[in-house]
């Protein structure tokens, strides 16, 4: 018996509604529909229309609702169908009303955003992105991002008690892709713990969401060209972030690699980048380098696609750019 | 069909003319002395307030602009005087009047003005923009409407609660009405019917931008009836319509917008010096100051000696020196906070808020139980 992605975020979802009574969903098509890709299927059904609400076409009111809601003291999940769609009026929801809550008026936020990002599924430019630059650079929001079922199951139901706003991206490319055996677990992971994912000490792979497991190819065939050994840190969240682990790795093999799948410009690598360099540029043989996707909107043609995403190629690239400096 | 297109040719040009009612009608909405004369003290204590922050402003004492709600207070005040307390209020920037008549103290807009460590957000933010969702504050934020919807979502989650008895008092201006998120909200409740009131103020200009370049033909009552709503629309400076069209609306529930009309008699700020807003429009409003209004009304008949409305406007007064001179003494955040408090684990408590609390005028508290 294996799960899937998508059972762990509904998982996720029945047993914290079940855990707390207080809990609401709000979305487009979550009910009787069971949401756009089947993640709150069943959910309405066992927990009514009351707690899992069916909502209007606007994000401005799912995510103005979810916030209300939070702010009033019952904590709330909004759907987004796509990530991209963020943009519209919810934007500002998310950044202006719920980022700022506690720091400006004391009153907490505890709001989860949730739902599909990331390429590789044909989607197009307006289905396809990897937003999290747009909150990793708003202060009061957390930024979760998980790689495999389990961890999106444990992280779901640590963002969903956590007190602050969480933007909570499920790479819908690893929705049914992803298998994991055995059955999920039923304990939270707390945010803030990056994964070593691989062990390994002739350089340091910092990566998150369906990067992770491109990257772990990658490193295989790396390694058994070369007969090195490649670490990889699933980062899990990048706010909070796991200062110690990225510190520790940095320093134990002194050659470090970021590898996302948002544009390169202005991506999460920069920010990781200074903060490495800030704080252990003794520690470093080479310069901490990046592999990211490229400064475009996604394309949709499947070969445009496939030259827009970071492939295994372009980490193996990165890697033995990084082990020959 | 078609059937309400081309629409009628829209009245013409706007004056108070237009939506005055009888302004020295006997009707007192049903309200006993007492509750009068706490509308007549709330309306003055606005306006006293913001006198006295403008002058903070050009002495220099407050780092912000300031944007007060003269001409406006009776909208604000009467509104907000038939919401019960425990209802949430959702005021603008210009509605600082509905939240001393929620039970906010005039000390808290000025320790706020003046970024006090002990104002409501600790120095955070500035003028009304604070919250207490358990006393029934929801401030504003910058962004016109984006709090409509976050209402909406305060009365769901009460209604999911069992706690009916909630009802919320929105405002919002001819300018934010244009906002896509402020019909998204409204939209969200009505389909829920959430006891929602949203009062659309009109009071002709956005900033500097004319009704009529702000929705067609200058036609806010039309815009409002396309919502699928209870729409009605008030004399906005009668501070006993505003209040009765508010009773109204929260007696029968669902979502109501009360189109109040209404004239900014000073600038969108203090920096502005209304130059767009021509002589006429100005002068067609010169004798419709709601406070001068409802003082005239409660002289002109038996509801109250003057020598009483005199002894309100001397506590205001004083009250609101001493409210100044404790709020100028008292001092600025600590610099070394200034990172405290994005997250839960890094928290500075922000000050409690019974300091800035005072409860609604006893009078109020009548209005839903007669």
């Amino acid at each position: 018996m294996t799960s899937s992605f998508l059972d762990a975020i509904r998982e996720a979802l029945h047993e914290e509604f079940e855990r707390d009574p207080g809990l609401l969903l709000f979305g487009q098509d979550v009910g009787a529909y069971g949401g756009a890709f089947g993640a709150t299927r069943g959910l309405q059904e066992r927990f009514g229309s009351q707690r899992v609400v069916d909502m209007p076409l606007s994000e401005a009111a799912v995510l103005g609702a979810a916030c209300g809601a939070a702010m009033r003291g019952s904590p709330a999940i909004a759907e987004l169908q796509f990530f991209d769609f963020a943009s519209c009026a919810g934007f500002d929801q998310i950044v202006s009303v719920a980022a700022k809550s506690r720091y400006r008026t004391g009153i907490a936020c505890p709001l989860v955003v949730r739902g599909p990002v990331g390429a590789g599924v044909r989607g197009g430019p307006f289905h396809s992105i990897s937003p999290e630059m747009w909150f990793v650079g708003t202060p009061g929001l957390n930024v979760v991002f998980p790689s495999n079922p389990a961890d999106a199951k444990g992280l779901l139901k640590s963002a969903i008690r956590d007190p602050d706003p969480v933007l909570f991206l499920e790479h819908k490319a690893l929705y049914r892709r992803a298998k994991q055996d055995p059955r999920l677990g039923h304990a939270a992971i707390p945010l803030g713990m990056a994964q070593t994912v691989r062990e390994g000490s002739s350089a340091v792979i910092f990566t998150y969401g369906a990067m992770v497991s491109v990257c772990v190819d990658a490193a295989e065939r790396v390694e058994a060209q070369r007969g090195c050994t490649i670490r990889i840190v699933d980062l899990r969240a990048l706010e909070p972030l796991d200062h110690e682990t990225i510190l520790g790795a940095v320093r134990e093999t002194a050659r470090a690699l970021i590898v996302h799948e948002g544009p390169e410009r202005g991506g999460f690598a920069g920010e990781l980048t200074a903060w490495i360099v800030d704080r252990a540029f003794d520690a470093l043989d080479a310069p901490v380098l990046r592999v990211a996707a490229a400064n475009t909107p996604v394309p949709y043609a499947p070969v445009l696609e496939d030259v827009y995403l970071p492939g295994s190629s372009d980490v193996v690239s990165g890697i033995e750019r990084l082990l020959d400096w | 069909m078609i059937d309400d297109y081309p629409p009628e040719p829209p009245p013409s040009p706007r004056s108070s003319e237009r939506v005055r009612r009888d302004r020295n009608r006997g009707d007192r909405a049903g309200l006993e002395p007492d509750q009068l004369l706490e509308l007549y003290r709330l309306l003055i204590e606005t306006r006293r307030l913001e006198e006295t922050l403008v002058r903070l402003h050009r002495q220099g004492h407050i780092p912000s602009g300031v944007y007060r709600s003269l001409g406006q207070e009776a909208t604000a005040v009467g509104c907000a005087y038939a919401m019960k307390d425990g209802d949430l209020i959702q005021p603008l920037i210009r509605d600082v009047g509905a939240m001393l008549t929620h039970g906010v103290t005039p000390l808290a807009l000025l320790r706020q003005y003046l970024a006090r460590v002990t104002s409501p957000t600790a120095g955070r933010d500035l003028n009304n923009h604070f919250s207490d969702p358990e006393r029934g504050i929801l401030g504003p934020i910058s962004m016109l409407g984006a709090m409509i919807p976050v209402l909406a979502g305060c009365l769901f989650a009460d209604r999911a609660r069992g706690r009916r008895h909630v009802a919320g008092l929105a405002f919002i201006g001819d300018g934010g009405s244009s906002t896509g998120a402020f019909y998204e909200g409204l939209n969200f409740a009505a389909i829920h019917e959430l006891p929602l009131i949203v009062v659309l103020e009109n009071n002709g200009i956005a900033f500097s931008t004319a009704l009529e370049s702000q929705v067609p033909n200058g036609d806010l009552l039309r815009r409002a009836r396309g919502f699928g709503v209870w729409v009605s629309r008030v004399d906005g400076n009668d501070v006993l319509a505003c209040y009765s069209a508010t009773r109204a609306a929260r007696e029968r529930g669902g979502v109501t917008v009360i189109v109040a009309e209404t004239f900014r008699a000073s600038g969108h700020a203090e920096h502005d010096d209304q130059r767009t807003v021509s002589h006429e429009i100005r002068q067609s409003w010169a004798d419709n100051d709601p406070i001068d209004r409802f003082t005239e009304f409660l002289s002109s008949g038996e509801h109250m000696p003057a020598r009483e409305l005199a002894r309100v406007g001397r506590e205001v007064a004083a009250e609101m020196t001493r409210w100044r001179d404790q709020a100028i003494e008292e001092p600025s955040p600590d610099p070394s906070t200034q990172r405290h408090g994005v997250y839960a684990g890094n928290s500075t408590p922000i000050p409690c808020s019974a300091t800035w609390w005072r409860g609604p005028p006893p009078g109020r508290e009548r209005v839903h139980s007669v």
